[in-house]
């Protein structure tokens, strides 16, 4: 580091005038303590919002202690040549591009210090579009572990760009880059310090001339970058055809030229970037005599990606973070769940009986409840996945898998969202941002719902333990063990089935390719990743949760309209139980009886009051929409089995699959018997409409139909498009009515119905 | 004529050129260029994909690509 010098190593050639931040920008390649960053200098106070019209989210906060200076976060990149999603947003906001965003004042852009070429292009890059740049150099002290020394005046001098040492883990050196910021930060040099080859060079000098003279807006000093840009990027090119015609198909005809003259366009800025690059890294950074050839890093990878360690150690994690999931998070669940009912029971107590008091308690409060389920199993994975991408093991997971995975159209990162898809396709969808290939990302999407998630669990459980007799198998496996590994089997198989079927019929010709950083082992940061998991968190509940509670309110009404009409009897023994009630707390009262006498009372009120109220229930349900649509669809339904009561569960568990088990015991009026399931489990199997052919068809169902709202919300909202969430639920829909279809009648063939 | 995938773990070559245009830019990107000198560190467990260090960081690509990659045996 440059020692005692308080002002930050800057070489100023000729006076420029320093810019005045307003709105700072925070660049850099992934997995170099961007987002640490980010948070010293903002704080908690963080705005997480999207860019318009795209997924990418947009983290903005306020410089701690100047409320006035805007912070923006952007997306970790390796270029400012757009290939991703990630990349075109953050080219578009420097560019100024972006709708609604004025381009910044000033851009920190923060470099790994141990890993100085490659970062420093992307600095050379934003240099070129003529905004002043500071160069935030993080992990100093990793620097010197590796036993390596750098001359950061001499860097900055080289660069032409204020350098501010930091050790972002540590808060270091922060203060510094925080005044510089205020101080005023230089444009960089004028003159470009990199060579283009002059055959190319020369071309793009001409395009830059043309952009200008068609596009005067674009500031001047931007335009040589453009036009380089516009040469070798499709994307960038398609964004001048009707800016600027003419420049367009000078770019297009420049390229043919190019082409026939075999000048290695494509390469040259890469070339002549790193070409500067190398040298000025060679020229700054000195490799102490005792410095060892293998970092601790290469170390550990020699056996966490060993051939043989590497996957016992992978599937040893896996196995530890699902049973986590599954084991873990159920307390959390289940108080949830005795959370929710207990503030549904507190509004029906002070609340007047009525449709109000139903739409709220068992709409809206029911609603938010299926979407707070979730939550534990959502935040222990996402601490999991982020302890994972913390430590730079993410990569090595990839590392890992790819062969396997690209066997059926997907990438080595899919594994991560898939196996997540276990616990819950919700924060797998989402943990599949990950993957930077779109068409990899979309695959992934589109099958993890396959996967059999924690939700299927109460279905499964209730229909086997109803259907299937406990036979000892082998050891402590039985059949009744054996028939739900089954179902799981079932789901992951078609779910790389239905991903080879995706690469080999839809996404044909567009092939996708795995360059990807090994990044170097850090020790987790638990701040960043409990942060990281609390966003995610926050990103499910609102977005989806909006989805899940207005169609939790849906279901509820067509489940309570139309009114049925009373039923004389049952009100007649309502009315009698309540008279007798009356007249037996009236006698108590009168001869002074103690007040356990009055809880033994109430209690037998009770007992007696739920077969009433379930049979009522039942009545309502069987009237409703719901039961009508029951009716309606029975024939629909009827070759796969499923009676109009089945038909009825199964839409009212399109919000979430586990509904259908408190419809079943609402439609067999049990469901005020109790919490046990016994008796729904006695009452399925007295129904003779049910049989173990229709159970085994009926779960099978529930193995591929996508019945949850909470999945479609959030593939919406990652892929941007109703589309793909509208080809997810159709084709789920088939396989679902297919394979039960192929059960149930094969069944019966074979004489089982 | 060599080529990156024909490099044995351990094995250091330099980058002389590519064999085919096809290869993705973000190869470029990431300094692989004629003249560079790679190490192989090592193959995924199951064959593919590689290891590679290039300018002092890691970098794992398949080898359908690295055999596009011309290197000299260093």
């Amino acid at each position: 580091m440059s020692g005692s010098c308080h002002e930050p190593a800057v070489a100023v050639e000729a006076p420029r005038a320093p810019a005045v931040a307003h709105r700072i920008a925070l660049a850099g390649n992934p997995n170099v303590g961007k987002t640490t960053l980010f948070n010293l200098l903002t704080g908690l106070h963080q705005k997480v919002a999207n860019y318009p019209g795209v997924t990418v989210e947009r983290k903005s906060g306020r410089l701690v202690g100047h409320e006035n200076i805007e912070v923006v976060d952007l997306p970790g990149t390796y270029s400012l040549n757009p290939r991703s999603i990630d990349e075109r947003v953050a080219y578009d906001v420097l560019v100024g591009r972006m709708r609604g965003e004025p381009a910044p004042d000033v851009v920190v852009c923060v470099v790994d210090a141990t890993n100085l070429e490659r970062n420093l292009y992307l600095v050379s890059q934003i240099m070129d579009l003529g905004l002043p740049v500071v160069v935030a150099l993080n992990m100093m002290d990793a620097l010197a572990e590796n036993g390596l020394e750098l001359d950061v005046d001499r860097l900055a001098h080289l660069l032409g760009v204020p350098v501010v040492p930091i050790v972002a883990r540590k808060g270091q050196g922060v203060d510094r880059l925080k005044e510089t910021l205020l101080h005023g930060v230089p444009s960089p040099p004028t003159e470009r310090r990199w060579t283009l080859m002059p055959a190319v060079a020369s071309v793009v000098d001409d395009l830059a001339q043309r952009l200008g003279a068609e596009a005067p807006d674009v500031p001047e000093r931007q335009r040589f970058f453009e036009a380089l840009s516009a040469l070798t990027s499709d994307i960038l090119l398609d964004s001048w055809k009707h800016r600027a015609p003419r420049f367009y198909e000078a770019v297009q005809a420049a390229r043919q030229e190019l082409e026939a003259r075999k000048v290695p366009y494509l390469q040259a800025e890469m070339i002549g970037r790193y070409g500067w690059l190398s040298a000025l890294v060679a020229e700054v950074l000195h490799r102490r005599p005792d410095a060892q050839e293998r970092t601790l890093s290469d170390r550990i990878d020699a056996v966490l990606t060993h051939r043989v360690a590497g996957p016992v150690i992978f599937f040893g994690m896996l196995l530890l973070i699902f049973q986590a999931i599954f084991s873990w998070a159920v307390p959390f669940m289940d108080a949830i769940e005795a959370a929710v009912a207990w503030t549904g029971e507190q509004v029906r107590a002070i609340m007047p009986d009525g449709l109000i008091e139903d739409l709220i308690v068992d709409g809206a409060i029911t609603g938010v409840g299926n979407v707070l389920v979730f939550l534990p199993q959502i935040l222990l994975l996402f601490f999991f996945l982020g302890l994972m991408e913390d430590t730079g093991y993410m990569a090595r997971a990839a590392f890992i898998m790819d062969r396997l995975m690209r066997r059926l159209g997907l990438s080595g990162a899919s594994v991560i969202p898939l196996l997540s898809g276990y616990a819950c396709a919700v924060p797998a969808i989402m943990a599949a941002r990950t993957l930077d290939n779109e068409r990899d990302r979309i695959i992934t999407i589109m099958v993890t719902p396959l996967m059999s998630c924690s939700a299927r669990l109460p279905v499964y459980t209730l229909f086997i333990s109803a259907f299937i007799p406990a036979i000892p198998v082998l050891g402590p496996l039985n059949t009744q063990g054996l028939a739900m590994f089954g179902l799981y089997l079932l789901g992951t198989s078609m779910a790389f089935v239905a991903a080879w079927v995706l690469k080999t019929f839809v996404f044909k010709g567009e092939s996708a390719y795995f360059v990807m950083e090994l990044p170097p082992y850090r020790a987790p940061q638990f701040k960043q990743v409990v942060y990281r998991m609390i966003d995610r968190a926050k990103a499910f509940v609102v977005r989806a949760g909006k989805v899940i509670f207005g169609l939790s309110i849906v279901i509820w009404f067509l489940a309570s309209f139309p009114r049925a009409a009373q039923d004389p009897e049952l009100a007649a023994q309502r009315q009698t139980l309540e008279a007798w009630y009356a007249h037996a707390r009236d006698s108590l009262e009168a001869v002074g009886a103690p007040s356990s006498a009055f809880v033994e009372l109430e209690a037998t009120y009770e007992e007696r009051l739920a077969p009433i109220t379930d049979a009522e229930a039942s009545r309502q349900i069987s009237q409703s929409f719901i039961g009508r649509l029951g009716h309606t669809l029975e024939p629909l339904m009827r070759p796969l089995g499923f009676d109009w009561k089945i038909t009825a569960g199964i839409i009212s568990s399109f919000p979430a699959r586990e509904v259908i088990v408190g419809t079943m015991a609402t439609i067999y009026g049990v469901a005020h018997a109790g919490e046990d399931e016994v008796i729904l489990r006695q009452a399925l199997r007295a129904d003779p409409a049910f049989s173990p052919l229709v159970a085994v068809s009926l779960m099978v169902f529930y193995v591929f139909a996508l019945q949850c709202m909470s999945t479609l919300a959030v593939a919406r909202r990652e892929l941007g498009t109703w589309k793909w969430p509208a080809v997810m639920w159709l084709y789920m829909f088939a396989l679902a009515y297919l394979f039960s279809l192929f059960v149930y009648q094969g069944g019966r063939l074979l004489g089982l119905g | 004529m060599t080529t990156l995938r024909d490099l044995r773990p351990g094995e250091r070559g330099r980058v002389t050129g590519y064999v085919s245009d096809q290869l993705p830019p973000r190869i470029f990107e990431m300094g692989l260029l004629p003249g560079i000198e790679v190490e192989l560190v090592r193959l995924a467990p199951l064959g593919d994909p590689i290891d590679l260090k290039v300018r002092g960081f890691h970098l794992s690509i398949r080898k359908h690509e690295a055999e596009l990659i011309l290197v000299e045996r260093l």
